[in-house]
């Protein structure tokens, strides 16, 4: 009976405080949002103007996974078993110990390269060195980082602290974690990096007997790959192979492939520095629809909106502590002495 | 009289040896034995986590849902001491308790999972710092609720030692740390939202928004008041003590508009987005998806009128039903409508739900300790301890 007295008493008797408590901490917030300085949208990056990436051909590969071999010794990775016998590396997928792996697209009787029906075709995974990485933009720590020139994706175990939000986040699946040790890396491709000041580039392309990955600037690779859509199916063409910027000509003759006019990473999420060319539908051979706007400039928007400067927080921090100190001393005059204090 | 000034906080006292206390020392050594095992040969070796699904439940479960769950110490600050409700007073040190166990074990959960755990300072080392993520601003955050949390907390502990000088030095700048302790868990509870943004095109379009900051944080004041509506029927049962219904029928009046406000956002933005017929096809998420919002409604249902908000046994369905709802939010959101291509699935394994458990047993076990042993529940009437001795 007590009970049900003040649950109808109690409130009446502080509307008007509640009224002036809202307005009073509305007030202040309002005042903290219009204060802290209208942030600009992070616009989507841009690929660096030298940045160094790869062309993937699907047409040119002929699946002999030679890449996927010379990229594990690159990169010092143990062998992957996918076999009961487990005498040869046959990994599945990419992992935290495989940084680059062919795919087979296969439909129907699987009779012709390149044909969505009945056919089949191949597709490099690996890192697409993104313009504007959502793993860069993810990661807490400074261990994911785009180099400023060559916009190389490039991972620091030294700095990481394991969260694998790079893992979630990347919309190709790329970063890798190693869950089968107590002191797991990530792996991921890294454009050979370490090798360059050896005279070497990216192992798989190095090695690609059909120029199907090709290594060099993007911004040539972007020519190179505009210019094989822009030729007839069917017809002659010479094709480059290894890096496109240097080293000894092995160009060869080959056929136009039957290419989808559309060049993967041209514009993806802001482009990317690895690039590809495919005669079946992209999203048939796993690579997703990505819009030109990034989602790491969404997501980077809303993070310096709300926090740019740490404006906003101080300022509802500000506001906060005048209210609950006004609040606090106001609880404490009423009992000065209450047993247990409610002084708070 | 009675009404202006509730009783003080005591402890509730009696033995802390019982059914409910063994089982939670038992829980709690079984998880410390699994987390020997992970420490020693990685998480592959007791967790079903992939590349697909590399955040499993100790991540989304224990720190993202965890966490949300210990909104009830902020939620019922934000009423107090913002909204200046002094009656809602007695409310506060065991909504706090509750808040205080369930980041501190969200905290330890997460380096657990840490797969490179040696290296967690480098959240608090200016060299390491990445402002651009949404981790970083989550991780920062929490750790600093963290410690404020306990600050605010300590109260509880000097009045028990005695120490009465200390207690009032620190209350003449608890204000700063109340003020902490609501915006820290506004910051980072938002940023739990915004940290599928980045996921782009994985996440589906239903819980794919910009607004993610907004509804997470709006979610999470609600499951604040969910909770204590929960915890204060259960600390009554289990302590045959009252239930506060003079406070929690209000209460629950204030979760209700602000439950209202919640539907009106989410809806408004899934509908703007063009993204609502997602809601009408035939899949587990969209079933996931009215599942979720179903348990939003429900409340209204149960306590829509304050006749109905008198009956403890509705409150009670009520705040399962609010933190269902909240549960649901983030596992869908993380998990259950989570694509990564095909080929990829997770399901918890036997272990990593041992480990939930475990620190959900050391919760509890943590509340009965501190509530028998220090002045956090309100004192009880004289006549109701009689009828219970």
């Amino acid at each position: 009976m007590d009970n049900d007295r003040s649950a109808s008493t109690a409130p009446v008797g502080n509307r008007r405080e509640f009224i002036r408590g809202c307005l009073a901490a509305g007030g202040a917030a309002l005042a903290a949002a219009t204060t802290s300085r209208p942030a600009a949208a992070r616009e989507t990056y841009q690929r660096p103007p030298e940045a160094l990436g790869l062309l993937y051909d699907a047409t040119l590969c002929i699946g002999c996974k030679a890449c996927v071999a010379a990229c594990k010794r690159a990169n010092d990775n143990p062998p992957e078993f996918s076999t009961v016998d487990k005498l040869w590396d046959t990994p599945l997928d990419t992992s935290g110990y495989t940084f680059n792996i062919i795919k087979m697209y296969r439909h129907g009787t699987m009779q012709t390269k390149d044909a969505e029906e009945n056919g089949y075709a191949f597709m490099k995974t690996s890192c697409m060195h993104c313009a504007d990485p959502s793993c860069v933009s993810a990661c807490p720590v400074t261990a994911m980082t785009k180099d400023p020139t060559t916009g190389i994706v490039a991972y620091d175990a030294d700095a990481c602290v394991g969260c694998r939000y790079c893992v979630v986040a990347c919309p190709f699946g790329i970063p890798k974690y190693q869950y089968d040790s107590p002191t797991g890396k990530i792996g991921k491709c890294e454009l050979c990096r370490h090798r360059y000041q050896n005279g070497h580039y990216s192992a798989c392309a190095e090695v690609c007997p059909t120029g199907a990955t090709l290594y060099g600037r993007t911004s040539d690779l972007l020519a190179e790959a505009k210019r094989r859509l822009a030729l007839k199916p069917g017809s002659l063409t010479i094709y480059p192979r290894g890096n496109l910027n240097g080293g000894p000509d092995q160009s060869y003759e080959g056929y136009v492939g039957n290419y989808k006019q559309h060049v993967y990473g041209e514009t993806e999420y802001g482009g990317t520095q690895v690039l590809k060319l495919s005669a079946v539908d992209f999203e048939k051979v796993g690579m997703p629809y990505l819009s030109p706007k990034s989602s790491a400039s969404t997501s980077e928007t809303i993070q310096h909106t709300l926090y740019g400067g740490l404006l906003m927080p101080f300022a509802v921090l500000g506001a906060m502590t005048y209210v609950a100190k006004r609040n606090v001393s106001r609880a404490g005059e009423a009992p000065p002495e209450a047993p247990g204090g409610e002084g708070r | 009289m009675s009404t202006l000034h509730p009783a003080p906080p005591a402890p509730v006292g009696g033995s802390l040896f019982g059914a409910t206390t063994l089982i939670c020392g038992v829980l709690m050594t079984v998880m410390a034995a699994i987390i020997v095992v992970r420490m020693f040969f990685g998480l592959a070796s007791v967790t079903n986590l992939n590349d697909g699904y590399s955040w499993g439940l100790w991540v989304v479960g224990d720190v993202f849902i965890g966490s949300a769950l210990a909104c009830g110490g902020f939620s019922v600050a934000l009423l107090v001491y913002i909204f200046n409700q002094g009656q809602y007073h007695p409310l506060v040190r065991p909504a706090l308790l509750g808040s205080l166990f369930g980041y501190t074990l969200a905290g330890a959960a997460i380096t657990v999972d840490l797969g490179r755990w040696w290296n967690f300072w480098h959240i608090f080392w200016p060299a390491y710092f990445n402002v651009n993520s949404v981790m970083f601003e989550v991780a920062a955050c929490i750790t600093l609720y963290i410690i404020v949390m306990w600050i605010e907390f300590s109260p509880v502990f000097l009045e028990k030692l005695g120490m009465r000088e200390a207690r009032q030095k620190l209350n003449k700048v608890l204000f700063v740390f109340i003020a902490l302790g609501i915006v820290l868990p506004m910051m980072h509870q938002a940023s739990l939202g915004t940290m599928l943004v980045v996921m782009g095109g994985q996440v589906n379009p239903l819980w794919q928004t910009p607004l993610q900051p907004l509804i997470y944080l709006l979610s999470a004041i609600i499951l604040g008041y969910g909770v204590v509506l929960f915890e204060s029927c259960v600390a009554a049962s289990a302590y045959r003590r009252q239930i506060e219904l003079h406070l929690l029928n209000p209460m629950a009046r204030v979760m209700l508009g602000t439950m209202a406000f919640y539907l009106l956002v989410r809806f408004a933005d899934v509908i703007w987005r063009d993204a609502f017929a997602l809601a009408f096809q035939p899949n587990y998420v969209a079933l996931s998806f009215w599942v979720e919002n179903a348990c939003f409604i429900a409340p209204f249902l149960l306590i829509g009128s304050v006749e109905a908000r008198r009956n403890p046994a509705r409150l009670f369905l009520a705040g399962i039903a609010v933190m269902l709802s909240g549960i649901l939010l983030r596992l869908n959101g993380f998990l259950i409508a989570f694509d990564t291509g095909p080929g990829w699935s997770y399901f918890p394994s036997v272990a990593e739900l041992l480990v939930t458990l475990g620190i959900f047993a050391a919760e509890v076990f943590g509340y009965i300790y501190i509530t028998r042993r220090f002045p956090v529940l309100p004192r009880e009437p004289v006549p109701a301890r009689a009828a219970q001795a």
